[in-house]
């Protein structure tokens, strides 16, 4: 490749350069991460005095605390909980709908593919008070599928796009042999598409965890007591409650992020590709 | 076994198309499958996308503190007080900044930083990873975090000014200030994002054109004008329009850090949808706001199609 014979010609000058400016930026990504775990480690007093640098003496009790009381792993459950469910709502229901557009003719296929394509234009933020009071009404105020059913229709545009676009990928012929097979549409989705599908469900299933389990605006509205809380609404009570006693508003942030961070190493890959392909590829 | 049944089936089924000249041997079961796949997506849509779009625009006509039926009729009078609402003018100022830095600032810097790893340099994976961090991580983490920098007492920007001998700044709580402190959030949580898109951008040029380029004897700023900017055209109105639409709902992040405040003077417009909408249950004030966010939205949609999306 053409990199391998830059990198060999690049200067001495250009490599501090780069390397110089690559290192401030990152310096800036990671600096307030850092000391965020670290201050969960110091007293208030240490804090003040000394926010970027060691603990003076490691307060272990601040992250133990909260790692043995109940409310930490509540939130986090509330929250897997939430995403779970709606992963596995929008993969299904998406992937079902994305299906007949690209393979069932149908009169008005067009009409109604563009129907959904409207979600794609405006955020949920616009229509969150008639959203209230629907779901209210529909007495699912105060519970998890009042979350998880906006959450999996404002995230329908944009999985049935993607689904649709890659199931049309998928070679005709397969489609046309397993026909004439006598293989009705049925087994053809559950046998033939879907399997063959697994990095399109990948992509959809990462994009739409991650918006759930980050989701933030949705709960707030919909939940009102604390024990069904995810952790976004969890931590912001936790702040509230704790005011200005930063070492442990900075533990609990830490532990509540620590998860994602972890994931996040662990299948880089996937996930980069999955958040970065699902806006390139609808 | 299956192989080779599939094979001679394919050949089975591109000799059946011929015959049958493309008369589909698929219409068996189309109702079944119809009836079965397409209501569930289409009833949660309905439901919960379309019609609370419609009601908003219903409501909005409406004083109505959401019991009982809305029967208080105030014709316009909600976008008549809304756009006479500093703090309103204040949100629709604000959201219009931050589409401005977005494209100013983040994404300059996203392609200054792509163009940089892009190559195959040492450490190029590490690099990518810790821009990208922020992206994965909740906005409201990311709010409270800075929050914490940027707290007088006991935040790193404290100890920078104790350092520099100079009166520690109270960012969030200066009405002149606080906007920029949220925008400095904003493009820290936000650029690599924008960088892996240019990257993955960059990956896909044609590298023979640029070193036609070399050959020709343009130099390294030449090359990037006049060829790789062009080139990178598709990804980077991509980019805009993430950038465009994601400020427009920027709320999560702003809720930890200032909530609006000092004085209002970082609200966006869906921090006012919220302070002033659901907070205060009036239905029909936050409908209202709701729609203005609907109208600019899909505005920008279609003009956005029609302006910069034609060649692709």
């Amino acid at each position: 490749m053409t990199e391998t014979r830059t990198a060999i010609r690049m200067s001495a000058g250009t490599k501090i350069y780069l390397y110089v400016s690559l290192t401030i930026i990152a310096a800036i990504v990671v600096v307030p991460l850092l000391t965020t775990a670290l201050g969960g480690f110091k007293t208030l007093g240490d804090l003040r005095v000394n926010p970027f640098g060691l603990p003076a003496e490691w307060q272990w009790s601040n992250y133990t605390d909260i790692l043995f009381g109940e409310r930490y792993w509540r939130q986090m459950m509330n929250s897997l909980i939430i995403a779970t469910l709606t992963v596995f709502l929008t993969v299904s229901v998406a992937a079902m709908a994305a299906f007949t557009f690209a393979h069932v003719k149908f009169f008005g296929a067009t009409f109604l593919l563009n129907y959904f394509l409207i979600g794609l234009m405006f955020p949920a933020a616009t229509a969150i008070l008639p959203l209230f009071i629907r779901i209210r009404d529909l007495g699912l105020l105060n519970s998890y599928w009042g979350v998880v059913l906006p959450q999996v229709a404002f995230g329908l545009g944009m999985s049935i796009l993607l689904f649709r676009n890659y199931f049309r990928n998928l070679p005709e012929e397969l489609f046309q042999a397993a026909f004439v097979d006598g293989c009705g549409y049925l087994r053809f989705f559950w046998h033939i598409t879907l399997p063959l599908s697994r990095p399109i469900i990948a992509t959809v299933a990462i994009v739409s965890f991650v918006a759930s389990w980050n989701s933030y605006i949705l709960p707030l509205i919909m939940l009102n007591s604390e024990s069904i809380y995810p952790w976004p609404l969890g931590i912001m009570v936790y702040r509230g409650e704790f005011g200005t006693e930063w070492q442990l508003v900075l533990a609990f942030i830490t532990l509540t992020i620590l998860p994602t961070i972890i994931v996040f190493f662990l299948a880089q890959k996937h996930i980069i590709a999955g958040l970065t392909a699902g806006a390139v590829k609808s | 076994m299956t192989n080779i049944s599939a094979t001679t089936a394919i050949e089975h089924a591109a000799g059946a198309t011929r015959v049958a000249k493309r008369k589909s041997p698929t219409a068996r079961g189309r109702l079944p499958v119809l009836i079965l796949f397409l209501p569930p997506a289409l009833l949660l849509f309905t439901i919960f996308v379309i019609m609370p779009m419609g009601e908003a625009a219903w409501y909005s006509l409406y004083r109505w503190d959401g019991y009982g039926l809305p029967e208080q009729f105030v014709g316009l009078r909600n976008f008549e007080v809304l756009f006479k609402n500093g703090a309103f003018l204040t949100a629709l100022k604000n959201n219009f900044l931050i589409i401005v830095v977005s494209l100013l600032l983040q994404i300059p810097l996203a392609i200054w930083l792509a163009t940089m790893l892009a190559n195959r340099i040492t450490g190029v994976v590490v690099f990518r990873l810790i821009f990208f961090l922020p992206y994965v991580l909740a906005d409201v983490a990311a709010g409270l975090i800075w929050r914490f920098v940027y707290d007088g007492d006991y935040g790193l920007f404290a100890a920078v000014a104790g350092f520099l001998g100079v009166e520690t700044p109270y960012v969030l709580a200066d009405k002149d200030l606080a906007i920029y402190a949220v925008l400095a959030v904003v493009v820290w949580k936000y650029f690599g994002f924008h960088m892996m898109l240019f990257i993955a951008g960059l990956q896909s040029l044609d590298k023979s054109v640029l070193e036609a380029a070399e050959i020709d004897g343009a130099t390294g700023w030449q090359k990037f004008r006049f060829v790789t900017l062009p080139l990178l055209g598709s990804t980077l109105r991509l980019s805009v329009f993430f950038a465009v639409v994601g400020s427009l709902q920027l709320f999560d992040m702003i809720m930890p850090l200032t909530g609006g405040g000092p004085f209002n003077s970082t609200q966006t417009m869906v921090t006012f949808l919220y302070n002033f909408g659901v907070t205060r249950m009036q239905v029909g004030l936050g409908s209202a706001v709701g729609v203005v966010l609907f109208v600019i939205c899909v505005t920008l949609a279609f003009s956005y199609k029609r302006i910069f999306m034609r060649h692709d």
